[in-house]
């Protein structure tokens, strides 16, 4: 993991008193709590701090780094997060499809409390969201970020602890769920002290990430890396004001949040939506824009619309969020203004999707030959079709029939399944090998074999939602010719069976796209012949 | 499109060839590149495509206009009203009423009471019926089951033996005030615990009780003795209930908890007080009357699925 080879003597004595201090933290947790979900968290962080002491103080006295390393980019903690990222996606991918089957087969929940479904579910998309998503991101944004810049990273030991602190927060999160704590806000279920420890890693790949892009050999600066700021700045904001929130006791997982009432669901969904927004597009956005045209050789279509669709979404995307309270105690106000952004966002998310599938003109025969290229164009597709859908279901009489229906889990599906996964496992399949130094992944079958998975997986399970979700609202709207409803509930969640089944198969599919994703990415990493071949465009001094 | 480059001199631009002011061309496109570069990236300086102008301006039009009809922006402790004056408060109660008064039509029939009347109307009994199975399945099938079956700790509707009485009249009681309800007239049904019998007689009075939903008891054993002292006042003198006080009759199906020994067992040791909840509360006097006729008809719908 954190070779020694590539840090030198301070760094590692660095690394050294950061393992510790962890472990001190860990310590105090642990100690300050005593008993519950806060000391168990506090034990993680001591015995990953341990372990790290361990980790680094072995190698303090190896042999020194070479000072050609200077003279490469720095793809150690990228390869990291690769590995995180795949590990993320079939933990998360494969409790999602249990969960799935668990709304088909309820009597298959075991009697013990942890695996019920309001535990598990929220471990499905926290480990997809911020597990499988995050550390891709996180991954390839050093990636891009020092390609794009011609400079290799500005810190050795940032890095490493924006990645292994990111995911210690993502430990903390998911573990918590398992043992009964939340704070029971959508996407930020994890508790006060995660959350704080999240800004501490934020803050630090956001100075890692401005000292680098400061540090860049082009004049200009990369449509991708404008996506990647955006990502990381904005979701600091979202993620600082929606936790804002006071401890019950230090040595206590539980804190009230200060906003409450109709004020705290509309921060919970200005979050939410911009979770969305933030975390699942923009950063994917920059992933699509760098790694597109470099499988393609395709120019970029249109400069001129990757700005406007910049600052469109960029825009538009904040205030959008109060279309999620549509028909509740919101004011009406405030769902005009959050319906008519959305509509209004129309137009620049298509601008990003249109500019990036118009850049394969030209480059069409590798889509068809390219299993690897017609990922990130399926993606793009499914990028277009699910902001549209977004929009669609955002227009209020729309949101009376699909709100609270699986309409909307249809849609966020396929907006993670068909867009945000596609371009994660494009962008992976273009990485690995060149981190790896070789042309190509071990096997491209099963880069085939993982595509038509993942394409039947997210096709099965969009349109069974899609089905289950217009035939629930339906039914819950429909009266008889007396004025009575025409269905109780109960004969709603019986229509739902056999989508629900189409819908865990679908899921089974994109999992086991995953898995050969994982075992391909694990073999080519294995049967690696060097380091990536492409050098920043002038040596970094030494520090 | 008129291009805003346009207006310096292109061999001003970065990138443009000193002489010609010209751009590198992509071949494939026949489009100008914009002369970045990153890592091998390059961009095409096309023109902003018209349709996206034309998009955007409808989507903005489609903005300003929800904007002028609807309540849209905030101005401190107001907010712009929209011409069309709507609130969503008072449109959900207009249209709640109007289906409330469409509904009357024939519901408001059904607040009078008047049972035996009511269930010989079919112009009535067949849009209420409908209604009622609805309303059983979202407010009653969660506990005593889909058909009125019930189930362990939740009576059957379906059968002839009745805990408080089987006429609608006192189903709509039941409805309304609830067993060991949080409502001031709610009915009080407990099985008191029997913890301070000896242990023997404790097994003496489960076998005896095990037996009678067989009709095999012992009538002269220490049994049936403790059964007379104890239980008969509540369950009968041979245990056929039907006493409308809430306690089972321990010979038919209508047993609540089970009768096996080791249920009796530990019914006889801890008591029972099952709940029920008041439903006045939550339903309208129409509804509570429509949902007593329809678990009068569940018994009927039992036998005709026997046949």
């Amino acid at each position: 993991m954190i070779a020694a080879g590539a840090l030198g003597m301070t760094e590692r004595k660095v690394a050294f008193a950061l393992s510790f201090a962890l472990a001190v933290l860990g310590l105090v947790m642990a100690a300050a709590a005593g008993q519950g979900v806060m000391a168990v968290h506090g034990a993680m962080a001591m015995l990953l701090g341990i372990f790290l002491i361990f980790r680094t103080g072995g190698a303090l006295y190896d042999d020194g780094p070479a000072d050609e390393r200077f003279e490469r980019y720095y793809d150690a903690p990228t390869r990291f997060g690769i590995a995180m990222t795949l590990v993320w996606a079939i933990v998360a991918m494969a409790v999602g499809v249990w969960v799935a089957a668990l709304l088909y087969w309820p009597e298959g929940t075991p009697a013990v409390p942890w695996t019920s479904f309001g535990r598990l579910r929220p471990v499905h998309t926290t480990g997809i969201i911020f597990g499988f998503g995050g550390n891709a991101l996180i991954a390839t944004s050093f990636h891009v970020l020092q390609r794009t810049a011609r400079a290799r990273l500005a810190e050795h030991v940032s890095p490493w602890f924006v990645l292994i602190g990111y995911n210690l927060f993502c430990l903390w999160a998911v573990s918590g769920y398992v043992l009964g704590s939340t704070q029971s806000k959508e996407y930020a279920e994890a508790e006060w002290y995660a959350d704080l420890w999240l800004v501490i890693v934020w803050v630090v790949y956001f100075v890692l990430y401005m000292r680098t892009l400061a540090r860049r050999h082009e004049p200009h600066i990369y449509v991708a890396n404008w996506y990647y700021l955006a990502f990381i700045l904005v979701v600091a904001m979202l993620h600082i004001v929606n936790n804002i929130a006071l401890p019950v006791g230090w040595g206590v997982a539980e804190s009230f949040p200060v906003w409450a009432g109709v004020q705290d669901a509309m921060v919970q969904w200005w979050y939410g939506h911009n979770a969305v927004a933030f975390f699942l597009t923009a950063g994917f956005l920059a992933m699509l824009y760098y790694f597109l045209p470099v499988r393609s050789g395709r120019p970029i279509w249109s400069y001129r619309l990757s700005i406007v669709s910049f600052w469109g979404i960029v825009f538009f995307y904040v205030w959008v969020g109060s279309h999620h309270l549509h028909y509740t105690a919101l004011p009406y106000w405030a769902q005009t203004l959050g319906m008519t952004f959305s509509v209004m966002l129309l137009v620049p998310s298509w601008a990003a999707a249109g500019n990036a599938i118009a850049t394969l003109n030209g480059a069409w025969h590798k889509v068809r030959d390219d299993a690897t290229l017609r990922f990130m164009f399926v993606a793009a597709v499914f990028y277009g079709l699910s902001t549209f859908e977004g929009s669609f279901l955002a227009i209020r009489p729309v949101n009376s029939l699909s709100h609270y229906t699986d309409w909307t889990v249809g849609h966020v599906h396929s907006g993670t399944l068909g867009w945000v996964a596609m371009i994660v496992f494009g962008a992976i399949y273009t990485v690995v090998p060149q981190l790896s130094g070789r042309d190509a992944m071990v096997s491209l079958r099963a880069i085939e074999w993982h595509f038509w998975l993942a394409v039947g997986g997210t096709l099965v399970y969009t349109v069974s939602m899609w089905n289950a979700g217009i035939v629930q609202g339906l039914m819950w709207r429909a009266y008889d010719e007396n004025g009575a409803l025409s269905y109780s509930f109960i004969e709603s969640v019986q229509a739902m069976a056999p989508y629900y089944l189409a819908r865990t198969v679908g899921g089974g599919m994109f999992l086991m796209g995953a898995v050969i994703c994982a075992w391909n990415c694990r073999a080519t990493m294995r049967a690696a012949r060097g380091e990536a071949p492409d050098r920043p465009i002038v040596a970094q001094p030494a520090e | 499109m008129t291009d805003p480059n346009v207006t310096t001199d292109p061999r001003d631009l970065a990138d443009a060839d000193a002489e010609t002011g010209e751009l590198e061309v992509d071949p494939v496109s026949g489009y100008e590149l914009t002369g970045h570069e990153w890592a091998g990236i390059t961009e095409l300086n096309t023109a902003f495509p018209n349709i996206v102008v034309w998009a955007l301006i409808i989507t903005h039009a489609y903005a300003v206009i929800a904007w002028i009809l609807l309540p849209a922006w905030p101005l401190g402790d107001d907010y712009t009203r929209g011409l069309l004056g709507l609130d969503q408060g008072e449109m959900a109660i207009e249209r709640y009423e109007a289906l409330s008064a469409d509904r009357s039509r024939w519901l408001a029939s059904f607040e009078t009471g008047d049972f035996d009347a009511i269930q010989k109307d079919a112009a009535l009994m067949i849009p209420g019926m409908a209604a009622a199975h609805r309303l059983f399945q979202d407010n009653c099938a969660a506990c005593h089951g889909p058909d009125g079956g019930g189930g362990p700790g939740f009576p059957a509707l379906n059968g002839d033996t009745w805990l408080w009485g089987g006429h609608p009249e006192t189903v709509a009681e039941t409805v309304r005030v609830g067993i060991n309800a949080a409502n001031d007239d709610t009915r009080f049904g407990q099985m008191p615990a029997f913890d301070w019998l000896e242990r023997d007689e404790r097994d003496a009075l489960a076998d005896y009780v095990v037996a009678l939903h067989d009709g095999a008891e012992d009538a002269q054993g220490a049994g049936a003795q403790l059964f007379a002292e104890n239980c008969s006042s509540c369950h009968g003198d041979r245990g056929e209930g039907g006493l409308m006080n809430g306690a089972p009759s321990l010979r038919d199906k209508s047993v609540i908890y089970g009768q096996d020994r080791a249920t009796v067992l530990r019914t006889l040791r801890h008591g029972r007080q099952g709940v029920m909840p008041a439903w006045s509360d939550r339903l309208s006097e129409a509804e509570i009357n429509l949902l007593a006729l329809y678990v009068a008809t569940l018994g009927e719908r039992e036998a005709e699925q026997a046949q």
